[in-house]
């Protein structure tokens, strides 16, 4: 009974979650609007809010060729591989005491790998595409990759030291005194870098950059296969903003409303704040962005974890 | 207030008009007896025929110099066998001509090499003008001279297996000339063929260290090359080892329809051989015409076109600017600034009835007077822009992501870009205070107060720093022609000013007849050759006309900058990444209808 109750919630959340990067592809393009001084999607429906669901339907009916010499079965598995890891690392997110459908008491390093493993979609859907610009793109996400995720999970184990746990609930529930943020800067901000990169987004969008190397890894790819990448990335964006709610800025806690409202708005508003970087920010070189990450990021990230740990003993906890 | 890395200087002070009869003796004095012929013109410029056995020679000795002819500005060919009004000047079937500048000297030479009509031959003086490159190029190509010691001798516009040379006289200039075309899959085939480009036949390398290298086309299509633009790269990883640059996708034989347009009816090309320039490079085209007429043109006409000279040097130079932002990856400024465009093609508009390409200029004059109200436009605008302009600095100059992606990248000092012939910002953001306004003033430009931008570093910022300034000073100077702008006519009285005054058509028949023949036949503009040089938002354009006497153009050369501001890339480009590459383009501010006319 319980399997299909969970099965049923998983289905629930799976709906919601691609309703959601629906209407966040409506607001970020309506955003987009505001901040640049034009108008954005304003025809199909009130505010133009209906232009997701017209956007769907015409990606569901455009051609979807597999390119003439690429891997067939490769170039049709690799989108599938950008949105179905980042669903599955929604399942241990918490968004009200007890709302979580599985609730794993290694959730943080489950959302961890689940972000990771969207770069084989990327480095596959390059190969399999035969294309140049796309192989230059499917190699930048794998360097990418290495370089941020090595900070990004020391970046939140400050967080996870303090609230001596690694299950979402439980670190949610440490933070009811003070939210982490407060106690951990330096990890929120190398956290906040690594999220926009594991998100793939701008200014950290180099295997993309669609000025130098057209759309990268998914140069050749068009109808649901392209839309299942854009999935898998408006996807990551709410997933790491809701990672950042639960770590850092103490997930469903807050007066007056209820638990889930102050769940949905925190994410909310950091999903915004993706947009908003998006907006203005121009985007760094791949070997920058690189050296940025060996070079500052780790060892900050090391420095925050060690000082974390000293505070931790010293204090006699954990 | 605005904060700026450095304050713009001005160009050198004593930037005095031609020193034209000075230099034309010491040019005199050291070709010596190289010189078979002086040709007159009305250029101002000495016009010197080369015996062919010197022609390399010559070139040396005025790059030597004591203070040389270091750019070479121009070199093209004229086809003279159908030309009647040629007295005075040697036999020639096909002439090849070089306009060398002297920055030093501010002067010009012109040198002209006779070469046989049927297989012209010409030596190359690529040895002494690395810029000759590309020229040379494109001499042989439309004119089938084959320049001896020339590295790669091959088409530039043309594709490899293209029948004939389409400048000769021979070759026609429309389709419906030739027989219907047809595609076949064996054609095609052939044609792809012959216009691959293969790196080992160009002597490009196809390894390093024993590792291959990755050939990558960069473009036709490509949404970063800002045009119809090929660069194939050899390249290990993401480094690039060498760039070879293939032009010829926008080629529209902008001169060979010069040569079927009357000279009015020529003016609407030009508008269109630098898109972004709208009216900017009409003035070079009217200044030679008008030279050769004789014209004078009023006042009242010159600040007008001074005026819109320099709205569409902002609107190019905006475009410029948020390109290469976004050419970064900052996508907001481009949008900003295409509202400024907006308010400034809103005023263009409101003066001369069309946005990108007004066609405005005439044979004398402007075509219409300004609009009732045309002054409180320019006011808003002025008023708008400024304050623009200071965002902007924070928004992309002062970005420290956006410095990081432009400082220290594609740096080339002012020696490389002469050694290329690249000219305008790139210059000038190499320290070279160079600008036609400054140093050769046309159409008034003396009269109105601005500065010239320099900056020393030669790298992406310092060619953006150079723009941005120069937007200011554009503002400077439509301040100065909205406060300033003369009364009285806007066309020369004239009788080979073009179209004739309207409203004295219609009241007398000598007037009314001009008009009926100069729209029919052409305005019969006198035989001989003019030049016209302006400094365009790209850099030095020059037109080099010649009229055998006709209702149309013998011979139009149109030296764009955009083309020569190209020819570094092969030098500048190895050693990038893929992505600096990218901004060292978008920095080039070149326009591919600029490039291949």
């Amino acid at each position: 009974m319980s399997v299909l109750v969970t099965l049923w919630l998983s289905l629930v959340m799976i709906m919601a979650l691609l309703v959601a990067a629906g209407v966040f592809t409506w607001v970020e393009r309506r955003g987009l609007g505001f901040f640049q001084e034009r108008l954005g999607p304003n025809r199909v429906g009130p505010f133009g809010f209906f232009q997701w669901i017209a956007d769907t339907v015409k990606l569901m009916f455009k051609a979807d060729e597999v390119p003439p010499g690429g891997d067939r079965l490769t170039f049709r598995i690799a989108p599938a591989l950008a949105a179905t890891p980042v669903l599955a690392g929604f399942a241990v997110v918490a968004v009200a005491p007890g709302w979580t459908l599985a609730a794993l008491d290694v959730g943080v390093i489950f959302i961890l790998a689940m972000l990771a493993l969207t770069v084989y979609a990327m480095v596959l859907g390059a190969w399999a595409s035969r294309n140049r610009y796309a192989m230059l793109g499917g190699l930048r996400a794998a360097a990418q990759m290495l370089s941020y995720e090595a900070f990004f999970g020391l970046s939140l184990m400050g967080v996870v030291m303090l609230a001596g746990s690694l299950e979402l609930g439980a670190i949610v529930a440490a933070q009811e005194g003070l939210w982490f943020v407060a106690l951990q800067p330096l990890g929120a901000a190398l956290f906040a870098i690594a999220g926009i990169a594991a998100a793939h987004r701008l200014p950290f969008d180099l295997q993309e950059s669609e000025q130098d190397l057209v759309a990268g890894f998914m140069t050749e790819y068009s109808g649901m296969s392209f839309a299942l990448f854009f999935l898998g990335e408006y996807l990551a964006v709410l997933l790491v903003a809701a990672l950042a709610t639960t770590l850092f800025l103490g997930g469903w806690l807050g007066p007056w409303l209820p638990a889930p409202v102050w769940f949905g708005l925190k994410t909310g508003l950091l999903a915004l704040a993706f947009i908003w970087i998006r907006a203005v920010l121009p985007r760094p070189r791949y070997d920058q962005l690189v050296a940025f990450a060996w070079k500052a990021a780790l060892p900050l990230a090391l420095v925050n974890l060690l000082a974390t740990g000293a505070v931790v003993v010293l204090k006699g906890g954990a | 207030m605005t904060e700026m890395q450095s304050p713009p200087r001005l160009a050198a002070p004593d930037a005095a008009p031609d020193a034209a009869p000075e230099t034309a003796a010491a040019v005199r004095q050291a070709l010596g007896p190289r010189v078979i012929a002086e040709q007159e013109t009305g250029e101002g410029v000495p016009v010197l025929w080369i015996a062919p056995g010197d022609w390399v020679e010559a070139h040396r000795v005025l790059r030597g110099m004591e203070r040389p002819f270091t750019l070479l500005a121009d070199l093209w060919g004229i086809d003279e066998t159908a030309r009647h009004h040629r007295a005075g000047q040697p036999a020639s079937g096909v002439t090849v001509a070089s306009h060398l500048i002297s920055p030093e000297r501010n002067a010009d030479v012109r040198l002209k090499l006779a070469c046989d009509a049927a297989a012209p031959v010409a030596p190359s003086v690529t040895p002494v003008y690395p810029g000759a490159n590309w020229y040379e190029r494109e001499a042989f190509d439309m004119y089938g001279v084959r320049f001896e010691g020339h590295p790669t001798l091959r088409r530039i516009y043309m594709p490899n297996d293209w029948d004939g040379h389409p400048l000769r006289k021979s070759h026609h200039a429309r389709a419906t000339e030739t027989p219907p075309f047809r595609m076949t899959p064996e054609s095609f085939a052939e044609t792809e063929a012959a216009n691959t480009i293969d790196p080992a036949e160009l002597g490009l390398p196809t390894e390093r260290d024993g590792v291959e290298l990755m050939t990558l086309n960069l473009g036709p299509h490509h949404p970063s090359t800002h045009g119809v633009f090929r660069i194939v790269l050899g390249l290990d990883g993401e480094e690039i080892v060498w760039a070879w640059p293939d032009l010829g996708y926008h080629h529209r034989g902008a001169e060979k329809m010069a040569e079927r347009q009357t000279w009015h009816g020529f003016i609407p090309y030009t508008d269109r051989i630098d898109y972004l320039g709208g009216v900017i490079s009409e003035m070079p085209y009217l200044l030679a015409v008008e030279k050769l007429c004789g014209i004078e043109v009023p006042e009242r006409a010159q600040c007008i076109r001074v005026m819109l000279s320099e709205f569409f040097r902002i609107t190019s130079h905006l475009l410029f600017y948020g390109t290469l932002a976004q050419d970064t990856g900052a996508m907001s400024p481009i949008f900003y600034m295409f509202v400024d465009r907006e308010k400034a093609y809103k005023v263009i508009e409101a003066i001369t009835g069309a946005r990108m390409h007004p066609a405005f200029f005439r044979i004398g004059g402007v075509a219409m007077d300004l609009p009732t109200g045309w002054d409180g436009l320019v006011r808003d605008f002025l008023d708008w822009m400024p304050k623009r302009l200071d965002q902007y600095e924070g928004m992309v100059m002062r970005s420290e992501l956006f410095q990081a992606r432009t400082r220290g990248v594609a740096v080339y000092d002012a020696g490389t870009c002469l050694k290329w012939s690249a000219t305008g910002p790139h210059l000038r953001a190499a320290g070279m205070p160079w600008d036609m306004r400054k140093l050769r003033p046309y159409s008034g430009y003396e009269k109105y107060e601005f500065d010239v931008p320099v900056e020393e570093a030669g790298d992406i910022y310092a060619r953006t720093r150079v723009r941005v300034e120069e937007m200011r000073q554009s503002l400077r100077i439509i301040r100065q022609c909205l406060e300033r702008m003369p009364e009285g006519p806007i066309k020369a009285d004239h009788p080979l000013a073009f179209p004739p005054p309207r409203e004295r058509t219609l009241h007398d028949i000598e007037t009314l007849i001009h008009h009926f023949v100069g729209t029919g036949w052409g305005t019969r503009v006198p035989a001989g050759e003019a030049t016209g040089q302006v400094e365009s938002a790209r850099g030095f354009t020059q037109y080099s006309i010649v009229s055998d006497g006709e209702g149309g153009s013998y011979r139009t050369r149109i030296r764009t900058p955009s083309f020569a501001n190209l020819q570094p890339i092969a030098e500048v480009a190895p050693g990038m990444t893929v992505a600096d590459f990218i901004m060292y383009l978008a920095s080039i501010d070149h326009v591919m209808s600029d490039v291949d006319k």
